[in-house]
């Protein structure tokens, strides 16, 4: 009974959590946006009292519940050992905590949270990893399933559906997802959940907790013929049949053991001695004091982005009628500074609160974000606009993100808020490369800040050229994005390391 | 919206069908005493004789029905690029023309990219040459063509595209256009000596008929029907139909109202060629309550038919041209002129009723033919204008917040726009360099109306709802 309810709810969660990191329209969060919100780390992170407090006292009240079934992760894992189980059954065997691994890394992801290296934290934090595995991995087959159906509402004249571009935003991204898939797979076939007593920090802190827990599972000596039945289905590893005990740090109240004994010798119940109750430590972590490089940053995709030489699609003189030009794709040009969205409040911010899970970059209408391949913030939102700019309607990353690196915003907020600077590139610019007027970003500048001036100063019959008044300027990339040469616009957004007002 | 128009109109007929093939099995199953026959479907009619006029020069018995070459179907690659004409596609077509009566073929060097001469004389090859009249265009738009040399290149490669000795009819090609057209038309044909020459051919048999095709400027037609006495011209191509015949200089100034031209043509007695009978579509595209008034009168027949019989109404009218892409526009324009049923007075004036009703919609007179294309900044002109004129017609251009029916005719506008458009080709890429707008034989201000789109665009995606197109 206990076991059905455990995955009932663990189900819940889970779709909700994985429907979350696929749906684009961002229409499930508006349903489903708390499970992201009661995820540990990116509570701490937002600094959600409500939820760490409710989390300590969930696992000292039942265990280790939320590895069972808050955490999608640990669900993910579940399912991998499902199918390992359909081929051999009484798998598992007691095996005594690795403890150097766990409290390793446990004080590894303690030091980064307090340096603030958030990409340390975001590839240890289990949610993230689960985000960036469904994003990646689940999200284009997702999406292709949506392509599909939007053809078919074409076909009908219906609006119900329509079609979303595929693209990969990250290789860095992909294969961190498919090696942390793999080796989740593997481990969960084999051993149960070894990542989450070995290698996850929130099971280990969860496990610190779950010692003192007041309701478990206890083994009835008087009942108990030592068979080790509890011990061959245990995916935590931790019952020890022989000295019929159970280690509570590891064990994730999954309640499989109770419907297995067919002694009735386990029990879930509430424990007799006295509790030693100790306080969530983490809230102490302080993020004023946490630091990050702010050297230049190494471009991620190795595209050396060389600024120069116009580049304009073949704009043959036309002698016949129709036909389309060839337009030429987009290409990063080479930022200073990376673009962090508009919420973010900068790239120490981001840096420290961030842990990589996807949820923004899922949500993004206009593929502006993709996560960065960056040591030093690594799988964190960082923003271009090849493909689309950062429109003035959309706040919807900021309204999603369950950590508070990216801080929710409205759109008169985001109209105000300058994540960056356009920078203007006189090589690549349409009215002295091919002589004819354009003004194209001027024209699209949301808040005014282009003015179109004359290229030879005091001539005002020249063509005009763009001037940008970056006390205005926002950074949102429209000039950008619209820019009309190709491969490199010849106008492009330099990213604030601190967001201002302007 | 030419495409999709005739998707829905080939839907149409296959819906018909299909309702009443299930109405005979629904009808057969529950009664008895019914008789029903297959007369009384809306199965596919047969059309009769073609209507054919005389040219009183030549004497030539010219079919009524013209086959416009400027939009032969594409076939599209695995990415969906347009790189080549259907061949197999236009030889079907042209062989059910045929075999139909049309013997009235219209191309120019321009049209389809250039391959339309290529492709229309390939599929016309197959058949006797006294089957059918040729009629193409000296197309030298551009100021490269504009010497003598490289006019007269494009006149003899015209013969060898087209696999013929003679050609039955050519045209001076689209003058009264550009910004000075009078300047323009001398550039391309006084001052290289080209109708001098094109004259000289005529007498030698190698044109048997020489005429213009005219948009925009008037003074440049008025001229050259002033000196009819010294080119004798033998047939004169015009833009004719019921919305053009008195607000062609409504919805543009820089416009003239067909009823001059084709009285201007009659008093010469000089036989009109009609284009754009159908304004590409778009008189067969229209408002609802504009469909159920026409189908009211005629409910068998298509809206598309009006237009035809208007065109094929006028006595002076050698051939009506229509760019019939698809074999149902074909088969259609065949119901509409084998043989043409003449209209009544009341059915004339009814038209002008119809064409008073549809000039309050706020339409813009784009009619497909592809003339500003390729834009060098990789715009899809045409379909921008196409996708606002279709969302015009069906009242999908939201501009009332307050408005019950504004969220969905909002998403319909941005879905549909970006189904129609890729991003890359809308309208907020256009930088107003103005190569395009001498091109348009409608005289669009191309640069200005795709800002305006570009304007409502932003707008509406501005004003936040859950669609982000």
């Amino acid at each position: 009974m206990l076991r059905k309810i455990r995955i009932t709810f663990a189900l819940i969660f889970f779709i909700g959590a994985t429907l979350l990191f696929l749906d684009f329209t961002g229409t499930v969060h508006a349903y489903f946006g708390w499970i992201a919100k009661i995820q540990f780390l990116p509570a701490v992170f937002a600094v959600n009292v409500a939820v760490i407090v409710g989390l300590v006292a969930l696992t000292l009240l039942f265990g280790r519940v939320y590895c069972s079934v808050i955490c999608p992760l640990g669900v993910l894992q579940d399912i991998f050992a499902k199918f390992g189980k359909m081929s051999k059954k009484n798998r598992y065997s007691y095996s005594p905590a690795l403890n150097i691994w766990r409290y390793t890394l446990f004080g590894v992801m303690i030091v980064a949270i307090i340096l603030g290296i958030g990409s340390i934290v975001g590839v240890l934090a289990p949610y993230s990893a689960f985000g960036r595995i469904v994003h990646s991995l689940a999200g284009p087959v997702w999406m292709w399933a949506n392509n599909l159906l939007a053809a078919y509402a074409e076909r009908v004249e219906s609006y119900a559906f329509y079609s979303r571009e595929i693209w990969i935003k990250s290789i860095a991204l992909f294969s961190t997802s498919v090696i942390t898939l793999v080796t989740l797979a593997i481990l969960a076939w084999r051993n149960g959940r070894t990542y989450c007593n070995s290698i996850c920090p929130v099971g280990t802190f969860l496990g610190f907790l779950s010692r003192f827990s007041l309701y478990r599972p206890t083994i009835e000596l008087a009942k108990c013929n030592s068979c080790g039945l509890c011990a061959r289905n245990c995916k935590s590893a931790c019952i020890d049949s022989k000295a019929h005990k159970i280690d509570y740090s590891r064990c994730v109240s999954c309640m499989d053991c109770i419907g297995k004994c067919h002694k009735n010798a386990i029990k879930y119940t509430y424990k007799r001695e006295k509790v030693e109750v100790i306080g969530p430590a983490v809230e102490t972590v302080n993020i004023s004091k946490a630091q990050v490089n702010d050297s230049s940053r190494r471009n991620f995709l190795g595209l050396l982005a060389f600024v120069g030489g116009s580049a304009l699609m073949d704009a043959a003189e036309k002698t016949v009628d129709g036909g389309l030009a060839v337009i030429e794709d987009k290409k990063i040009p080479n930022r200073n500074k990376h673009i962090s969205p508009p919420g973010a409040k900068g790239h120490r911010n981001i840096a420290s609160r961030c842990t990589g899970c996807q949820l923004c970059v899922t949500v993004c209408p206009n593929h502006v974000l993709r996560p960065s391949g960056n040591l030093e913030n690594f799988m964190h939102p960082i923003a271009s606009y090849e493909r689309g700019y950062c429109r003035p309607e959309c706040t919807k990353c900021s309204e999603v993100c369950p950590t508070g690196a990216i801080q929710k915003i409205d759109s008169a907020e985001k109209s105000s808020i300058q994540i960056g600077r356009a920078q203007w590139v006189k090589e690549n610019c349409i009215p002295l490369t091919d002589g004819v007027s354009c003004g194209n970003c001027e024209r699209h500048c949301p808040v005014g800040a282009i003015q179109m001036i004359a290229s030879v100063a005091g001539d005002d019959e020249s063509l005009k050229i763009p001037a940008v008044d970056t006390e205005k300027c926002i950074g949102c990339g429209a000039c950008e994005h619209l820019c009309p040469s190709r491969p490199f616009s010849a106008i492009y957004v330099e990213g604030n390391e601190r967001h201002r007002f302007v | 919206m030419k495409n999709e128009n005739i998707d829905r109109r080939s839907f149409l007929k296959r819906f018909g069908l299909g309702v009443s093939a299930a109405g005979l099995t629904l009808a057969g199953c529950k009664s008895a005493g019914k008789k029903i026959t297959s007369e009384s479907s809306a199965g596919p009619q047969e059309p009769g004789e073609m209507t054919y006029r005389t040219n009183p020069t030549t004497g030539d018995k010219v079919s009524l029905l013209g086959y416009g070459c400027m939009r032969w179907p594409w076939k599209e690659t695995k990415e969906g690029e347009k790189e080549e004409i259907d061949q197999e596609e236009v030889n079907r077509l042209i062989d059910h023309a045929i075999a139909n009566g049309v013997n009235y073929f219209d191309t120019s060097p321009a049209y389809c990219r250039g391959f339309s001469e290529s492709v229309t004389g390939i599929a016309l090859s197959r058949h006797p040459r006294d089957k059918y009249f040729i009629a193409t265009k000296l197309s030298n738009f551009s100021p490269k063509t504009w010497s003598r040399e490289e006019s007269l290149k494009m006149y003899n490669d015209s013969f060898k595209n087209l696999q013929v000795d003679h050609i039955d009819y050519l045209l001076l090609h689209g003058v009264g256009m550009g910004s000075d057209a009078m300047e323009e038309f001398r550039n391309r044909y006084i001052d290289n000596g080209i109708l001098d020459f094109l004259m000289q051919e005529r007498e030698k048999g190698k044109i048997r008929n020489l005429g213009f095709s005219y948009h925009g400027d008037i003074a440049v037609f008025d001229y050259l029907l002033a000196n009819h006495d010294k080119y004798k011209w033998d047939f004169v191509q015009i833009q004719l139909n019921y919305l053009d015949w008195h607000h062609a200089k409504e919805l543009n100034p820089r416009n003239t109202n067909a009823e001059y031209l084709y009285n201007e043509l009659e008093k010469r007695n000089i036989p009109a060629v009609i284009m754009e009978p159908l304004l590409g579509g778009r008189l067969s595209n229209v408002p609802d309550h504009i469909v159920a008034r026409l189908k009211e009168k005629e409910p068998d027949r298509s809206v598309a038919s009006w237009a035809f019989r208007y065109a094929g109404n006028f006595p002076g009218v050698l051939t009506v041209l229509s760019g019939m892409t698809y074999m149902e526009h074909l088969e259609d324009n065949l119901l509409s002129y084998c043989p043409l049923k003449p209209l009544s007075d009341e059915e004339v004036k009814f038209l002008y009723d119809t064409a008073d009703l549809m000039v309050q919609y706020p339409t813009i007179a784009c009619n497909d033919c592809k003339y500003c294309m390729p834009c060098p900044y990789g715009i899809d002109i045409p379909a921008i204008l196409l996708h606002y004129n279709k969302c015009v017609n069906q009242g999908n251009i939201p501009q009332n917040k307050q408005h019950p029916d504004y969220a969905r005719a909002r998403k319909a506008f941005l879905i549909g726009y970006d189904r129609s458009v890729p991003k890359l080709r809308q309208a907020n890429h256009c930088i107003a360099c103005g190569q395009c707008e001498p091109h348009c034989p409608q005289n669009i201000k191309i640069p200005q109306r795709l800002h305006a789109i570009d304007d409502f665009v932003e707008k509406i995606k501005q004003d936040k709802e859950e669609v982000t197109a």
